[in-house]
């Protein structure tokens, strides 16, 4: 620093300083809800395994939050959650990916111009309306028709609605890494004399792999935080199944269901509800921490 | 070279032939997925409007609920709908923005920044409901602000905020350099060329974020479900007294109930909520049209 700029500095008026230190404490408030989330999730989950083993929680196969006798396995609600998202990403990888490829290899600047927005639109529906069309139209009129012994509740219909849900994600997240790959790459295939389809699975798929990594990670960790799609169309039963058909609770369902009720304040269920808001927050940030490792890694590819 | 070529013929042509229909039918595979995808968007569009349509009347949107399908109204969600935009936009508003300015402008390259940063990203990623459970404790509970229509506001705010910050800092950071060193060459201090030519070229960009992102509040459910957002309330909210409800939480309590009429109604509910969305993009589009038609570099 030269002495000239030295001055400079120290004669900052106090009102640039004081808009610096108001700007500061704005861009601070994410860090302090962080530190808050946290707190907030951590205190009443201490209390809640002062009174329940943590052994218990985490190998409980039997989950009674309004029926005694209580129990507070873990495993049913998070087996359903798995479930549903598991069928989520089986609806949404196929479909997502498909389109990411043609809006990024096939269509042509027009056609992207309507359909990317048309996409948004998608993601954009709140979710209640999702479950409204879950237990209205999907459940009824399709999946009952369709798929013998399945209720009016059903992880499947859980599983479908989510995955319509974050279709655009991974759509859009896959064509932003298949475009990203230097046209370079194609051009040297095509004059090898691959068709088409052969720079597609050979080069652009490949190339982009870590970044759709990325997406169907990212994918993953909003659908097990996805609620009222889930509360709606996959009900709020508790049971440790591996069918589809069956109507299940996921932690979220669980968590909307004590709230909807008049749950004391110092019950064990209140407490219940922020031990698996708790198991829910840890699960979606070991997601989304991986899907950024996995994107930082595809960003030094080519850079 | 003619007969080169015609001895390898009969070779490639059979193969190629092949590749070709593959790949012929692989990209009608992705143009079904395309479609299949665009497909499921209409027929949700078209169901809930034909089932909702017929019940869509003056009286409904200015009425109050009730037990019976056909006397229900939905004036008290509209208004703490609208209630609720206003005060979550106008929280974030000032927050978002300075938040973005700060770590665009302002904040020295080092470990603080990266962390402010890598945590606004994760905090995008933070479940909805999980935002719930955080506003319970610090509004409700700790502020003693209560089951109130202004918790639920300050909730939805930090819910969307990270999501205004990464927009607004994108817009930001579109602005070339030399617009900077312009405003500094002209004597500007920081924070004068923050205003002066920052802002107004990135306030267009800025603003759509914040509008997209109320959009995306008030079509949120989950969150005010432990905000104690009730069910059947027959009077207009007050922001700071409890009993409020809000248009995706009347619509939930409406499916919640079996009979057919109940849904027919929540379906008219969504129609004005998907309503309320579309005006609200349909802004975000034109404000970026209109205002960015200044801006040239």
């Amino acid at each position: 620093m030269t002495a000239a700029s030295r001055a400079l500095t120290r004669r900052t008026p106090l009102r640039e300083q004081g808009i610096e230190l108001i700007l500061f404490l704005a861009a601070a408030i994410g860090v302090l809800t962080t530190v808050g989330i946290i707190l907030a999730l951590i205190f009443e989950t201490i209390e809640f395994f002062r009174e329940i083993s943590l052994l218990e929680y985490l190998t409980g196969t039997v989950w009674s939050a309004s029926i005694q006798p209580y129990a507070w396995g873990i495993i049913p609600l998070l087996v359903s959650t798995l479930m549903v998202a598991t069928i989520a990403l089986i609806v949404a990888i196929p479909l997502g990916l498909l389109g990411a490829v043609y809006l990024a290899e096939y269509a042509s600047n027009r056609t992207r111009t309507v359909i990317k927005p048309l996409l948004e639109l998608i993601a954009g529906v709140p979710t209640i309306v999702l479950g409204f069309f879950a237990i209205n139209f999907l459940s009824p009129e399709i999946l009952q028709r369709v798929v013998p012994g399945i209720g009016g509740f059903s992880a499947l219909a859980g599983g479908i609605v989510v995955g319509i849900l974050v279709t655009p994600l991974i759509a859009s997240l896959s064509e932003d890494a298949m475009r990203a790959v230097p046209r370079a790459l194609h051009e040297g295939a095509f004059a090898m004399g691959a068709t088409k389809w052969e720079v597609v699975r050979k080069i652009a798929l490949p190339a982009a792999l870590s970044g759709i990594m990325a997406a169907v990670i990212l994918a993953m960790s909003r659908a097990v935080g996805e609620t009222m799609a889930v509360v709606l169309a996959a009900g709020t039963n508790p049971n440790l199944t591996f069918d589809p058909r069956e109507s299940v609770q996921t932690m979220t369902a669980f968590i909307v269901q004590i709230s909807l009720g008049d749950t004391p304040q110092q019950s064990i269920q209140f407490k219940a509800l922020f031990a698996v808001g708790a198991t829910l927050f840890l699960i979606t940030l070991v997601l989304n921490l991986l899907s950024n490792r996995v994107v930082a890694k595809f960003r030094n590819a080519y850079e | 070279m003619t007969a080169a070529t015609t001895s390898v013929r009969p070779i490639f042509e059979p193969q190629l032939a092949r590749r070709k229909l593959r790949g012929t039918i692989f990209f009608g595979v992705c143009v079904a997925a395309i479609g299949l995808t665009l497909l499921t968007l209409l027929v949700l569009l078209v169901d809930i409007f034909t089932r909702g349509v017929p019940w869509l009347s003056a009286d409904f949107l200015t009425g109050v609920p009730s037990r019976i399908p056909s006397r229900a109204g939905l004036l008290p969600a509209l208004v703490g709908t609208i209630q609720m935009g206003l005060i979550t936009g106008i929280v974030t508003f000032p927050l978002g923005i300075g938040a973005a300015i700060y770590l665009e402008e302002y904040a020295p390259e080092g470990r603080l920044t990266s962390i402010l940063r890598t945590n606004i990203s994760n905090l995008a990623g933070v479940p909805s409901i999980i935002y719930g459970i955080f506003g319970l404790a610090l509004f409700v509970r700790a502020l003693s602000l209560g089951y109130t229509l202004l918790a639920g506001a300050l909730t939805l705010s930090l819910l969307i905020l990270p999501v205004v910050i990464i927009s607004s800092m994108e817009a930001i950071r579109a602005i070339p350099d030399s617009q900077r060193e312009a405003a500094y060459a002209l004597g500007a201090s920081r924070w004068q060329m923050v205003r002066g030519a920052i802002l107004p070229a990135a306030g267009p960009g800025i603003l759509t974020g914040i509008i997209l992102a109320m959009a995306r509040a008030i079509g949120e459910t989950a969150p005010l479900i432990l905000i104690g957002a009730v069910t059947f309330v027959t009077y207009l909210p007050h922001p700071l007294e409890g009993g409020y409800t809000v248009l995706p939480i009347q619509i939930f309590s409406w499916i919640s109930r079996p009979q057919d009429d109940f849904q027919a109604i929540a379906a008219a509910a969504i129609i004005v909520l998907l309503t309320a969305l579309f005006i609200l993009n349909a802004l975000a589009l034109v404000l970026r049209a209109r205002l960015s038609a200044h801006v040239r570099w």
